[in-house]
């Protein structure tokens, strides 16, 4: 497998632990989504990343402002890390009038052009042709913005993933691809929807990197995606690192996951990002009871706000079930 | 001031005049740059405008379209060319869930300002894949316009204004006018508003429903029923979504009679939602049922001998309009 190159990077203690907020944060917010769907408070689907925060942290925190994101269906994270409100996308998962598609649809499936962010759809991978379209502009542009487009490995055998990267390496966009490969696509493991071991690998077919990185490290995950962002900055054309991870929930909060085994669940919960990630930054010194406290604080008091917020915005009302069809 | 041109070269003529107004205007698709397009729309465009403006794909019609989409959400102005409209059904995902959806999805926080040009229709002998109509599957969708030009005026015009149009169009334009249509077309910038069907032929006794490639046999047939003394209006729909209620029934108030007809399959196009609006909302004006001329629910056959025996055409609405009139 090719090598990307490296950018050399120094993270500030407080960026250290801007990031492992980030980590906490929402970390907290799926599993309180979680309880709240058991509650029957929250009636749509819920599709949580819990395990794979890391490639959601790791490859946001690396972002400009001026950068699009194309997230998946569970990388609610990357909304809140580029920058909508914890409480409007409670609303939004509540399916209240405050949240960002104002109770069209839940989940992930809305977008905010100001902040750079295009949600995708339930059509897995659907999203990526739409990242390239994304990326022509910022070429077009000759500015050095970058498109970074999230999906599954399970969306890796889409016809829509191979047209995108395709037209990716072809005009050399902007593009970094980010694969969270979780082992499942809803019940399917890797080794019964692909012929190869890598996502990382169909890379090569489009004329470009591919990388397969430890998609639980934090820090690999960020280091990998700043060198695939200056790449791309520079004019490189598109980069695909594809993230290692595991999703520790079902495919949705309905399903239960008996297809995989407690044994691989327990292997896979010992690789959690956060404890790793909090062992590293107490022994650089970085994170202290005290500011451990503090930023745990500051996670519950943020979820609690935003569950408030969500549970008493009102509904939408009906006549716009009928709205915002057309521009004109 | 007016000039004489074909289809084909009106359509060119409205991409051209909208990239140089617009800088924001693309086109993309496959054999679109050099080559100038399979039927040559796009030709002399790549010289103009350049790699970055008139954008040779490959053959991926998803990516084409969820491109455009892309782009269009940073405010460019796309036009993705399908090479024949039968391929669209390998973009639809993109067009019907991604492009259709998006303004609603966001809260109305955004639009998708593009056009996908499709040629469609048959009578030169495509077959299957060369041949379609699909323009029901996108009536079908909200979210989405769809129009469907017949003659170099309104393929410019309605070009013009899908183009400038928020929301995604689906812009119709039949092979079969390309270089058989030819007509005057305005100089500068006239726009044919998206939403507004035209009275071809003025008519007492029954309005006939029509568009794209079928308006030409719809006046033949027409003119031959004067000549029996029953007078036809024809009303070419233009957009097939949103359609020209107010112009339907306001003929149809006039006439009481109704024939619809179409180039697509019968079985749930455009011909049955307009028969439906007509029956829910005018049923108290009607003097007989509504009438179909339609391509049969079947595939459009390679041999022209299969072929011209079910395209409608100027006997197959006359006989459908003295049926009509006899009620």
């Amino acid at each position: 497998m090719p090598t990307i190159k490296r950018t050399k990077f120094t993270l500030a203690p407080e960026q250290l632990l801007e990031m492992f907020y980030w980590l906490k944060l929402i970390r907290a917010f799926d599993e309180r989504l979680s309880i709240l769907v058991r509650q029957g408070k929250v009636k749509s689907g819920v599709y949580t990343g819990i395990g794979q925060e890391a490639i959601i942290v790791g490859t946001g925190y690396a972002l400009r402002k001026a950068d699009y994101v194309c997230p998946l269906h569970r990388d609610l994270g990357t909304f809140l890390i580029k920058g909508v409100e914890p409480r409007v996308m409670m609303a939004q998962m509540f399916g209240k009038s405050a949240g960002l598609s104002k109770g069209r649809d839940s989940a992930l499936h809305s977008g905010v052009s100001e902040l750079g962010i295009f949600g995708s759809t339930s059509m897995l991978g659907a999203n990526l042709p739409v990242a390239a379209g994304l990326g022509l502009t910022f070429k077009m542009e000759h500015t050095d913005s970058v498109v970074v487009a999230y999906f599954g490995e399970g969306a890796s055998n889409v016809g829509d993933f191979h047209e995108a990267l395709n037209f990716a390496g072809v005009q050399h966009l902007p593009i970094v691809f980010i694969c969270e490969n979780n082992q499942y696509a809803f019940s399917v493991p890797v080794e019964k929807s692909m012929a190869i071991d890598d996502v990382a690998d169909r890379a090569a077919s489009y004329g470009f990197d591919g990388v397969a990185i430890n998609g639980n490290d934090v820090l690999a995950v960020y280091q990998s995606t700043q060198g695939a962002l200056a790449r791309a900055r520079r004019g490189e054309g598109p980069t695909l690192i594809e993230c290692k991870t595991y999703r520790w929930h079902g495919h949705s909060e309905h399903d239960k996951a008996f297809y995989r085994s407690d044994e691989e669940l327990a292997m896979w919960k010992s690789r959690d990002p956060i404890p790793t990630f909090t062992t590293y930054l107490q022994a650089r010194k970085v994170l202290t009871d005290d500011n451990l406290k503090e930023i745990e604080a500051r996670v519950t008091t943020t979820i609690d706000d935003a569950v408030d917020f969500a549970t008493s915005a009102p509904d939408p009302r009906p006549e716009d079930a009928i709205t915002d069809l057309y521009s004109s | 001031m007016s000039k004489e041109l074909s289809y084909l070269e009106a359509i060119r003529e409205a991409l051209v005049e909208e990239m140089r107004r617009d800088a924001k205007v693309f086109v993309l698709g496959e054999d679109v740059g050099a080559y100038g397009g399979a039927f040559g729309v796009t030709q002399g465009l790549h010289d103009e405008f350049g790699d970055m403006r008139v954008i040779d794909t490959p053959i991926s019609e998803s990516a084409i379209i969820g491109v455009s989409i892309g782009a269009a959400l940073r405010g460019y102005r796309p036009v993705a060319e399908m090479q024949f409209a039968d391929f669209i059904s390998c973009g639809f995902d993109q067009i019907v869930n991604q492009a259709a959806t998006l303004r609603y999805r966001y809260g109305g926080r955004t639009s998708v300002p593009m056009v996908v040009r499709a040629p469609n229709g048959g009578g030169v002998s495509g077959g299957l894949y060369h041949s379609q109509n699909p323009e029901a599957w996108f009536v079908h969708r909200p979210g989405l316009k769809v129009v469907a030009p017949s003659t170099p005026f309104d393929a410019k015009g309605l070009l013009k204004a899908a183009i400038r149009d928020d929301d995604p169009v689906v812009y119709f334009e039949h092979k079969f006018l390309y270089r058989r249509a030819k007509g005057p077309v305005p100089e500068g910038d006239e726009i044919v508003p998206i939403g507004v069907a035209a009275t071809r032929r003025e008519g007492r006794d029954a309005t006939l429903l029509t568009y794209g490639a079928m308006v030409t046999p719809s006046l033949e047939a027409a003119d031959l029923l004067a000549k029996e003394g029953v007078e036809v209006e024809v009303i070419d729909l233009r957009t097939l979504s949103p359609f020209d209620k107010a112009a339907i029934f306001h003929s149809v108030e006039k006439t009481s009679r109704v024939l619809i007809v179409h180039e697509d399959v019968k079985t749930l196009g455009i011909g049955a939602e307009l028969s439906a609006v007509i029956v829910e909302e005018r049923f108290d004006r009607l003097d007989a049922p509504v009438l179909r001329v339609t391509y049969p629910d079947t595939h459009c056959p390679f041999s022209s001998v299969l072929e011209q025996a079910n395209l409608p055409d100027t006997s197959t609405i006359v006989e459908a309009l003295r049926r009509l009139a006899a009620y």
